[in-house]
């Protein structure tokens, strides 16, 4: 038998939460976020939180949904074009941003959780981004220096997941979300469907169970859609 | 001159059987429209997925299945889909042929800035500064100038960098350009716009260099 992470509900998984606390989010725009634990954030009103996301989420949704209620004191992230009230607060220097390329993002997420405190990349080279950061060549190119990140709680979404915190996450909304669950110290799943161990194929697993610490099954699922783009018939 | 379809038309041109190719949100996603017959190309978009298809029919769409533009997608037969980390490995490991993408300058040593405007607008720079960073064939798809008529395409860049020497083509509104050498070189003029109209509208060094083709679109 395996070790059982199941919480009863969003109410027990995000118990510890507390001002002040560094989190990562998962999600690409609005898709895979961990929509119930950020509605449970706004009931907690946990103050001047950290937070590590792709996005910001839009006005009235995802994280902005945290931002409007000026709970989040710094956002760590690397495309804030869709959300007009992020923008605002970033210009006008209530909020703190530290804009950093997409793939190093992803890259420092996973170093984190995989015990590797920096690495070089050539992204951002030459950029602001590359200000005060360590400058070195490879094979005659320049890389800068990019440290780990980690957070106090990692908030993951999945499609499925087992009673032993496994997780399969279904097609785009992967995304972020496996290297955010291997660098929290504490990392939180919500999934559409939560199965008993070993219905689950382990040759499917995306996220071994041994990252995730809090495990719930999520409700009521909104998974808006930012862009609906398509095409007639003809 | 060329309005956006038809720089996303001419781009199509530059593509090659085998390529994987990333496509930037605007002008640059428009090319997936005109991939020659005759190649196959699959397109890479880096919130995870290598093999995307065309918009879902109406009643089809699936909030877990967007590209890099949030906009819902489909998926090819063959595609695959996968975490950030493993599609920049895909990126920064120069598994991805070409990167197209938008502009607010170029520069003619080929540096582009794309993601802020200081005191202004900041919508980030995504995946950006990783593509320009690794790719080995670079085309800015972009208007040749701004709003106020003023070149694009400049000695240097005055916006903050996206990334710097990378771009190696870009294909605009007036005309089809390569950098190289400290230059942008024309290479084509867009239908029914002259060597001259191209000069008066790019303040970097342009090298001009025997008889300039028109386009030849469609």
């Amino acid at each position: 038998m395996a070790i059982n992470k199941v919480v009863a509900n969003v109410k027990e998984a995000t118990k510890g939460i507390e001002d002040g606390m560094t989190l990562m989010l998962g999600g690409f725009g609005l898709c895979g976020i961990p929509e119930n634990c950020i509605s449970e954030m706004v009931k907690m009103n946990v103050k001047d939180l950290t937070c590590i996301s792709n996005n910001a989420g839009v006005d009235d949704f995802g994280l902005g949904l945290l931002l409007h209620q000026k709970q989040i004191k710094k956002m760590i992230s690397s495309y804030v074009g869709e959300n007009d009230e992020f923008e605002r607060q970033m210009l006008s220097g209530e909020l703190e941003v530290d804009l950093i390329p997409q793939g190093s993002l992803a890259e420092r997420c996973r170093a984190g959780g995989a015990g590797i405190p920096a690495f070089y990349t050539p992204a951002g080279y030459g950029t602001e981004v590359a200000e005060g950061k360590e400058v070195r060549e490879f094979n005659g190119k320049p890389h800068i220096l990019e440290s780990a990140l980690s957070a106090d709680f990692a908030i993951v979404k999945a499609w499925k997941g087992d009673t032993a915190g496994n997780l399969v996450f279904k097609a785009a909304a992967r995304n972020f979300n496996p290297m955010m669950a291997m660098a929290g110290k504490i990392t939180i799943a919500e999934v559409e469907e939560l199965v008993p161990e070993g219905t689950l194929d382990p040759n499917t697993v995306h996220t071994p169970g041994i990252f995730v610490q809090r495990i719930f099954q999520g409700t009521g699922y909104e998974k808006r859609i930012e862009q609906r783009t398509v095409r007639q018939r003809e | 001159m060329l309005d956006k379809v038809g720089i996303a038309k001419r781009i199509s041109q530059e593509l090659r059987d085998g390529w994987y190719v990333n496509l930037g949100i605007g002008i640059p996603t428009l090319v997936a429209n005109f991939v020659p017959e005759d190649i196959t190309v699959e397109f890479q978009s880096e919130n995870g997925i290598l093999g995307m298809g065309p918009f879902p029919f109406d009643g089809e769409e699936d909030a877990d299945l967007i590209n890099a533009g949030k906009q819902t997608v489909t998926l090819q037969p063959g595609a695959s889909v996968f975490d950030s980390a493993t599609s920049f490995a895909m990126i920064r490991g120069q598994h991805v042929q070409l990167t197209v993408l938008g502009a607010m300058e170029v520069s003619e040593n080929g540096d582009i800035a794309n993601w802020k405007i200081p005191g202004k607008m900041v919508k980030g720079m995504g995946g950006a500064m990783d593509l320009v960073a690794s790719a080995e064939n670079i085309i800015v798809a972009m208007m040749h100038t701004n709003k106020k008529g003023e070149s694009k395409l400049l000695p240097s860049c005055s916006l903050p960098l996206t990334g710097v020497a990378c771009v190696t083509r870009v294909i605009t509104n007036l005309a089809a350009l390569e950098i190289r050498d400290g230059a942008f070189h024309l290479l084509e003029r867009a239908p029914g716009v002259s060597v001259e109209e191209i000069r008066a509208a790019t303040a970097g060094k342009l090298v001009v260099e025997g008889d300039i083709p028109e386009m030849q679109l469609d």
